[in-house]
């Protein structure tokens, strides 16, 4: 396939070398991109890796969505360029507005780190274009403020367009409608906590991650 | 000069006479701040340092020993690794979360002070009971702040230990454990060299944190009572987001070439980091406090020479490599300012400017190689023998033995979910297990090479209650066995030992 | 002319608080009655340099839509002074 996948670099992300190895054992050409520079260098689609970016202060990609190579990013989603933000990276999404809602505080108010079952809700996205409706993921949280939370209305309009991706089988932080991962009106931008570069390797655990970032780099494909 | 100060600072009166036979005449205060701080307990090893000097420290594939601030083995295909463990205690039972953290951004920092990329930390820690209110306390801010500072970081934390006995009550133990991982060729030592190389601090603003007993200065000779409680030293709070920073601006730094030397700042401060690499360089430094960046007004020479603000890292550069060093330090976000000189005659001198007031001249090596070396007296403890003929068939049986059952059974799940094991993509296995094993992979092109590491901690304080040498003796071996099962081949240890105070 | 500012960062009504619930429920077992209704949320401090109170006012608003709050959760109670 060969797409070439911008991994953008805050000062305080730290799964950014983890997002290339994943995507670059799955066939792509990942790149880091970084926070400073608007330039994104051609890339075919966008991954905003997890981490602590500018150490969380504030609120959690609150001052990273002011950066740059956000504006950059910002353009390249809303003409139609592929996104994808994991836990923080989801975070900054919202804050940046390329996603509705917010994410807040884990309910039981503890950093957590494990594996969850989630489950498809949505295949018309460029995360899970590749998988079916109702099919199960093992995959790994890793975070204290992946509470996803918004208005009424805005669950409705997410209900009703289709933009839940990915739930939660049992909800382990508290997240409206047991939400684990949404994507825009336009589908091209996805938002999810959990990882799924955690999730690629047979010799850490399970590989279920593999077929979310296939569908992406699949995605990113399909938008040049 | 009060005739006691020397007292208040923790130094001896033949401590005393030693500092005044080095330099020929009375120290200052700045002078008399210095020598308390490195001729600590904690900082010189006093007590200790016959007794450590006899551990077996050489293996064909050390690359360096203790000494440093981590030791350093040779693991094949271009590849060092680095390891430390160190502990926190007191200021974990004062500030759980604080004390915790900054335990963990200071294992970390002498890691990567070696050149290495830390990827992992694990923590044994010990705590009171769990029915013990403080004891619970403490326990979940402990856990807490090693989340809070690793998970920030971004060290994935990969195992550890926690136990709850009666005699950890009012003493918890709190232990971190570094791996990191370095392209041989990136090793550097915590050694200041090359006559009129430059100091640059990196990190952290300069406060008035962990001045502890040195603080009695302040009061020394000041009236003011107000004055004297903004003196007050405060509780050391880790910034990891600073810390992840300096990692990456100080490996980017090495590999870039532009580093000489560099030591992390952790106890005794600037004192310990100038008067240290100054004199593992056999050479002198000039060292100016007024270039030190300070994030409190009014702070005295004693004050910044020991202050322990973390998250600061003390580098040793050619000057034609400064404006370099300052770039790489801008990208990343990270103070640095020159403050030292190196110089040929072997002393520290503390000055106001570098053309300006010597506020203080030592001799280098006297901070750091002369701290007087004691042969505490040892005897056995008064209930040896009682402890040693308890027999399991005459003590009292459980009142309910599901009870003590359950509580055997106890899962750390509470603590370890908290910790973020899998960052890297390295744990093959995780927190729970014999020993973690995680994958080795080269530092600088990512490419694994198919080999793994294996790692654990062990600590038994009944067995070595009642027989330290062969209580030791079978911790050891239990680390051997933990390897074992998970099919390593132990290369290295490091031991934090922890004790009741020598006197 | 020099103004404090006096940011207080509340969650918005129907937001639920975790931190809050936590925290009524703990000074309960500490033996306080009656404390009920517990929100969290921050305070945060600076100063300004503007013309006018009103200049100032306008300042410190736009900095917390545009960044010190996050609308979807949050809304600011701002309190401005004069520095004598």
């Amino acid at each position: 396939m060969n797409q070439n996948i911008g991994v953008v670099v805050f000062p305080g992300s730290n799964c950014e070398k983890d997002a290339m190895e994943a995507l670059a054992d799955l066939g792509a050409t990942p790149l880091l991109l970084w926070h400073a520079d608007s330039d994104l260098q051609g890339v075919d689609a966008v991954v905003i890796p997890g981490g602590f970016a500018h150490g969380d202060y504030l609120r959690p990609g609150a001052i990273a969505r002011f950066s740059p190579a956000m504006e950059a990013i910002i353009d390249f989603a809303h003409n139609g360029g592929p996104v994808l933000g994991i836990c923080n990276g989801f975070q900054v999404l919202t804050e940046a507005g390329l996603l509705p809602g917010a994410l807040q505080k884990n309910s039981g108010l503890k950093f957590l780190c494990k594996e969850v079952e989630l489950q498809v809700e949505s295949t018309d996205s460029v995360l899970t274009n590749m998988t079916s409706k109702g099919q199960t993921l093992r995959i790994p949280i890793n975070h204290f403020e992946g509470n996803f939370t918004c208005t009424d209305e805005t669950l409705i309009e997410l209900q009703s367009q289709d933009q839940i991706i990915l739930t939660y089988t049992e909800n382990p932080n508290g997240s409206m409608a047991n939400i684990a991962g949404i994507c825009n009106t336009t589908r091209n931008v996805v938002g999810l906590m959990p990882h799924p570069e955690r999730a690629c390797h047979t010799l850490l655990g399970s590989t279920d991650g593999r077929i979310l970032l296939e569908s992406f780099i699949q995605g990113a494909h399909a938008a040049v | 000069m009060d005739d006691q100060l020397h007292r208040s600072l923790g130094l001896t009166d033949d401590e005393l006479a030693k500092i005044v036979e080095i330099l020929g005449r009375d120290p200052n205060h700045l002078e008399l701040a210095m020598y308390s701080v490195m001729w600590s307990e904690h900082c010189s090893y006093k007590s200790s340092r016959i007794h450590l000097k006899r551990l077996p420290t050489e293996g064909k594939n050390v690359l360096v020993g203790p000494g440093e601030n981590a030791g350093v083995i040779d693991v094949g295909d271009g590849i060092a690794i680095a390891l430390r463990i160190e502990s926190h205690n007191h200021p974990s039972y004062i500030e759980p979360y604080q004390g915790a953290a900054t335990g963990v951004g200071g294992i970390i920092r002498d890691i990567f002070t070696m050149g290495a990329r830390p990827i992992a930390i694990m923590d044994p820690l010990r705590f009171g009971p769990l029915e013990d209110a403080r004891s619970r306390w403490v326990a979940e801010g402990v856990v807490s702040g090693i989340s809070g500072y690793g998970n920030s970081v971004g060290v994935p934390n990969v195992g550890g230990e926690i136990v709850f006995d009666e005699t950890y009550k009012g003493n918890p133990l709190v232990n971190v454990l570094c791996v990191g991982i370095l392209p041989k060729e990136r090793l550097v030592l915590g050694q200041a060299s090359g006559i009129g190389n430059l100091a640059v601090l990196l990190g952290s603003t300069t406060g008035r944190d962990g001045i502890g007993g040195v603080s009695v200065l302040a009061s020394a000779g000041f009236g003011d009572e107000e004055e004297d409680a903004e003196k007050r030293p405060s509780v050391q709070v880790g910034d990891p987001f600073e810390e992840k920073r300096l990692i990456e601006a100080c490996l980017e730094l090495l590999d870039e070439g532009l580093v000489v030397g560099i030591q992390d700042l952790g106890g005794a401060g600037l004192a310990c980091a100038a008067s240290e690499t100054a004199s593992r360089g056999g050479v002198g430094m000039d060292f100016n406090v007024s270039a030190v960046p300070q994030r409190e007004a009014g702070m005295q020479p004693f004050e910044i020479m020991t202050s322990e603000s973390q998250e600061r890292m003390l580098a040793i550069v050619e000057p034609e490599n400064l404006e370099q060093v300052f770039a790489i330090c801008n990208k990343w976000e990270i103070r640095s300012s020159v403050v030292g000189k190196v110089t040929p005659s072997g002393a520290l001198r503390i000055v106001d400017d570098f053309d300006g007031e010597v506020l203080g001249e030592v001799p280098a090596a006297s901070l750091h190689e002369d701290a007087p070396l004691y042969e505490r007296p040892i005897s056995e403890p008064d209930d040896m023998d009682t402890a040693i003929t308890d027999q399991a068939t005459t003590l009292p049986g459980p009142e309910k033995i599901e009870d003590d059952l359950f509580d055997l059974l106890m899962s750390p799940q509470w603590a370890t979910s908290q910790y973020d094991s899998q960052l890297f993509l390295n744990t093959v296995v995780g927190p729970g297990s014999n020993a973690a094993v995680l994958r080795l992979k080269h530092p600088t092109s990512g490419e694994d090479t198919g080999r793994g590491m294996a790692l654990t901690t062990d600590g038994n304080h009944r067995w070595c209650a009642i027989n330290p040498r062969i209580g030791s003796a079978m911790t050891v071996a239990e680390s051997v066995l933990n390897l074992a099962c998970v099919g390593a081949v132990p290369q290295a240890l490091v031991n934090c030992l922890n004790y009741c105070s020598h006197n | 002319m020099v103004y404090d500012a006096c940011v207080e960062v509340k969650l918005r009504e129907g937001i639920a608080d975790p931190q809050g619930s936590t925290i009524e429920k703990a000074t309960d077992n500490l033996g306080f009655a009656g404390i009920t209704n517990v929100r969290v949320g921050k305070c945060i401090r600076f100063q300004v340099q503007a013309g006018d109170e009103e200049e100032a006012k306008n300042i410190v608003n736009e900095l917390c839509d545009r960044f010190l709050t996050n609308p979807v959760i949050e809304e600011a109670v701002i309190e401005i002074q004069v520095v004598g």
